[in-house]
């Protein structure tokens, strides 16, 4: 399957011939560092190779649209239920920089024990199946063409299907997992001992698949009230998992730990946060680190939150950090927007070109307080274990209540998780190997009689499907009714259509959200919002963020409500897209003709780069074309430029006009067009407007020949005075 | 036995811990580690469960519902710690039949008197 950058993704061509897919490659991605690695202007510290296609941060053109990527990858989440739209957000994230698209699952998967088949609608997440498996990683692969980089899928091996989910991940290509039986324990109730036998299992198929395993720990964080004060306990939960993976057979690379910055402010966040992230980073020297972005403490305002993930990316890049994680900065308010998804990617890919080679100019204090709150931190990381010890052992340790306790260890609130180790979902199902226990596969782990004979385990019967993949078994749907084809009739019905609905997270589920605000006390300014909102026609408005600017001047609200309207292509009227004509066109037309411009910045008005931008050589503008450019400055009344086009005998005269304080841009250019009338010269003098808050027919409705908005260039200007003067010869 | 309240008694616990280097702070952290795994993995190494054993089936080229049903039906018989995949292959071995057939002759009720144990 190959994808075209003008065509949308096919969702049925993803789906066709599914049975017989096998993904490109298997394994985990790392991007490659390039030391001083030049782009556009600029030598970059801590970048990797360029993406073949990409969208670039906006300020990106004042560069050269140079979109540099940095050394770490970078994640995004993806949870909206449905595999064939998360598709879509798979892919606007990967041009904006993402290559770890972690697949979050529908809630309750870690109670089903054995695995899901077919495509049912998930809720918060996807029912992980092996269809919706292979057909993500299929899109996953045509995307890494279009962008030119690997990207790693990933989900979760937790619950009681550890290890048939495991088996499933290597079979299909999946690149990275999360695998944490602490996490079962803690947070799903699922009984310990099968948690950590099946544990075993699942690490060793994931080791050998080369599939990087992330562990649960910060999920500690989330829980705490103070998050900051569960710290020595995530050293603790993050070297269970790592001891575990290595005795497993998983190799040090490839275990990651999940680590946050546990606060944000108003907390003095990095006086807190750094030396928790220096001491881990010293105390699991060799291990790789993903660096999460906080959840904690999270509230509605997606500004805000962006500002603490900034922070996040800071103190991943202050220390070292191998993958950097995002958040979206709307989950603290609702199941993620995809766009949504790609500003939490662009705030780490912002944060990470704006702070390169950083480390060469700063470094942390060896000494002083950094210092010594990290040791302080082992330190109470030390004493929690030798507590598990004479607890009895970790089981023990859980049962008397001692993990996630809101205490700063030594300190106990006496409030920790208590789970019974005979308890808990999966209780009783494990047994003991007997003797003569066999297991005839690849990647197992533990007592094995076939481990007595050679070569593989599975040659006797002609491979295992980790060497014979084409003895994997597919299994297409098992509900007639909960599939993606049932689902896709009603979406793509009107998609064929030519019809058009706002969406924010599932195809066409016409949310919109709403900025608006009202000058009044917060109650009263919300009940008036919100009718607004109605007034607007959206149905079922919601306020998904309120701040108060003054308890009495007002308050801004932002709304989300469903715009049910369906909007027909073909019936659009779109402001015509002229051609630029090509430069040498435009040269050998000029050169020879000696013409004449006039231009400046009208009325008390100051801005000049627009203007800069369109005529300077230096800037590709259009004196490069031969034209005479007469450029009178900024503030510069209507009336002069006239006089001066009459001395010059100018062909044009080209207006820049940026302030629209009470439409005062309209008035320039109806003056310029009256005052031109008035003097006899409009007839051979083309006027031209120029601006932010400018569009041809504003221009052209205010009496002007044409006016040029943002991202106009010199060549669309010369091009239009080169055709009109064409026309008038 | 619940861990009761205690007050932050850091500042006295740590007098032992105050020599170590941080070297041998970490090699200290490490080896308590170790010890809190070692029974955790023991009984791993020793212990099968329904998912693995599910896995070892898929593994050998079953469904997910023919690895779940053989996996119960097997269980159902106390037989699962002899390995479900190594209960399979050695009846295809015994019958000259195919891995897959074994599995299906169980799943039918068949040949669960000449298993291998």
């Amino acid at each position: 399957m190959k994808l075209d950058p003008e065509q949308k993704l096919d969702v049925e061509e993803v789906l066709k011939d599914l049975h017989q897919y096998r993904p490109k490659r298997k394994g985990w991605s790392w991007r490659q560092k390039i030391e001083n690695q030049q782009i556009g202007p600029f030598v970059y510290k801590n970048s990797s190779a360029n993406l073949k296609r990409s969208v670039p941060l906006a300020a990106a053109h004042y560069f050269g649209n140079i979109d540099p990527q940095c050394d770490m990858v970078i994640t995004t989440e993806v949870a909206s239920g449905r595999f064939e739209d998360d598709l879509r957000r798979m892919r606007m994230a990967a041009w904006h920089g993402a290559d770890h698209i972690m697949v979050i699952r529908t809630t309750g998967q870690s109670h089903i024990d054995g695995l899901i088949e077919g495509t049912p609608e998930g809720v918060g997440g996807i029912p992980i199946s092996r269809k919706q498996i292979r057909a993500t990683r299929k899109a996953l692969d045509a995307i890494e063409d279009e962008v030119g980089r690997p990207i790693n899928f990933h989900s979760y091996v937790s619950g009681l299907a550890g290890p048939d989910i495991a088996v499933l991940f290597a079979e299909e290509g999946v690149n990275g997992a999360h695998q944490d039986p602490q996490y079962n324990v803690l947070y799903r109730d699922v009984n310990m001992h099968r948690s950590f036998v099946d544990a075993a299992e699942a690490k060793r198929v994931l080791a050998d698949a080369g599939i990087l395993q992330l562990d649960g720990a910060h999920n500690a964080n989330a829980t705490a009230k103070e998050a900051w004060k569960v710290t020595p306990e995530l050293f603790v939960q993050h070297a269970i998992n790592c001891a575990c993976s290595r005795a497993a057979g998983m190799p040090e690379e490839l275990i990651a730990l999940s680590t946050v910055p546990p606060t944000a402010p108003p907390a003095p966040k990095l006086r807190l946060d750094l030396p928790y992230a220096v001491a881990l980073r010293e105390l699991f020297a060799g291990y790789r680190f993903r660096a999460q972005q906080n959840t904690r403490y999270m509230e509605a305002d997606t500004m805000e939150v962006s500002v603490t993930h900034v922070l996040d990316t800071l103190i991943s890049r202050l220390t070292t950090t191998d993958i950097q994680s995002t958040i979206t900065p709307d989950e603290g308010r609702n199941i993620p927007w995809h766009y949504n998804n790609v500003a939490g990617v662009n705030t780490a890919r912002q944060t990470l070109m704006g702070i390169d080679g950083l480390t060469e100019q700063l470094a942390l204090k060896d000494d002083g307080p950094l210092r010594q709150q990290a040791r302080e931190l082992k330190e109470r990381a030390v004493l929690f274990l030798e507590e598990i010890l004479e607890n009895g052992g970790y089981y023990a340790a859980v049962a008397a209540g001692q993990f996630v306790d809101q205490g700063f260890f030594p300190e106990r609130k006496g409030d920790g998780i208590v789970r019974d180790p005979d308890s808990g979902d999966g209780a009783g199902t494990v047994i003991a190997r007997a003797p003569d226990y066999g297991a005839p596969v690849c990647s197992h782990f533990g007592n094995n009689s076939y481990d007595q004979g050679a070569g593989r385990h599975c040659d006797s019967y002609g491979g295992c499907t980790l060497c014979d993949p084409a003895k994997i078994q597919y299994i297409d749907e098992l509900d007639a009714d909960d599939n993606v084809t049932k689902r896709l009739q009603r979406t793509l019905a009107e998609r064929n259509e030519g019809l058009l609905r706002p969406e924010v997270e599932k195809h066409g589920d016409n949310i919109v959200c709403v900025t608006l605000f009202v000058p009044e006390s917060p109650r009263v300014a919300e009940a008036a919002a919100l009718q607004m909102a109605t007034h607007m026609g959206l149905q079922d408005p919601k306020v998904i963020n309120r701040r108060v600017m003054h308890p009495a001047e007002g308050s801004v609200f932002e709304i989300k409500g469903a715009l049910d309207v369906a909007i027909a292509i073909d019936q659009l009227t779109m402001p015509q897209h002229i051609e630029a004509l090509a430069d040498a066109e435009i040269e050998d037309w000029v050169r020879p003709r000696d013409i004449h411009l006039v231009a400046a910045t009208v009325g008390e008005d100051e801005h000049s780069v627009g203007l800069h931008e369109i005529l300077d050589i230096k800037h590709g503008g259009i004196e490069k074309y031969g034209f005479h450019c007469h450029d009178l400055g900024t503030s510069v009344p209507v009336a002069q430029l006239l006089d001066v086009a009459e001395q010059t005998g100018a062909r044009a005269v080209l207006i820049s006009t940026i302030v629209t304080h009470a439409e005062v841009h309209r008035q320039h250019m109806r003056h310029l067009h009256e005052l031109a009338t008035e003097r006899g010269l409009r007839e051979h003098l083309l006027l031209v407007a120029g601006g932010t808050q400018v569009t041809d027919d504003l221009a052209r409705e205010c009496g002007l020949d044409a006016g040029f908005g943002r991202g106009t260039t010199g060549q669309d200007v010369a091009s239009f005075i080169v055709r009109r003067l064409r026309q008038a010869e | 036995m619940k861990c009761p309240e205690r007050e932050d008694d850091f500042a006295s616990r740590r007098k032992r811990l105050n020599s170590l280097s941080d070297e041998e702070l970490h090699a200290h952290f490490w080896s308590l580690v170790e010890k809190i795994v070692e029974p955790l993995i023991e009984e791993a190494r020793t212990h099968t469960t329904p998912s693995i054993e599910r896995s070892v089936l898929l593994r050998m080229g079953f469904s997910s519902p023919e690895a779940s049903a053989l996996v119960g039906a097997i269980e159902q018989h106390g037989l699962l710690g002899h390995g479900a995949g190594r209960l399979v292959l050695e009846l295809s071995r015994n019958k000259g039949i195919s891995v897959g057939e074994a599995g299906s002759a169980l799943l039918a009720g068949r040949y669960w008197e000449d298993l291998p144990l």
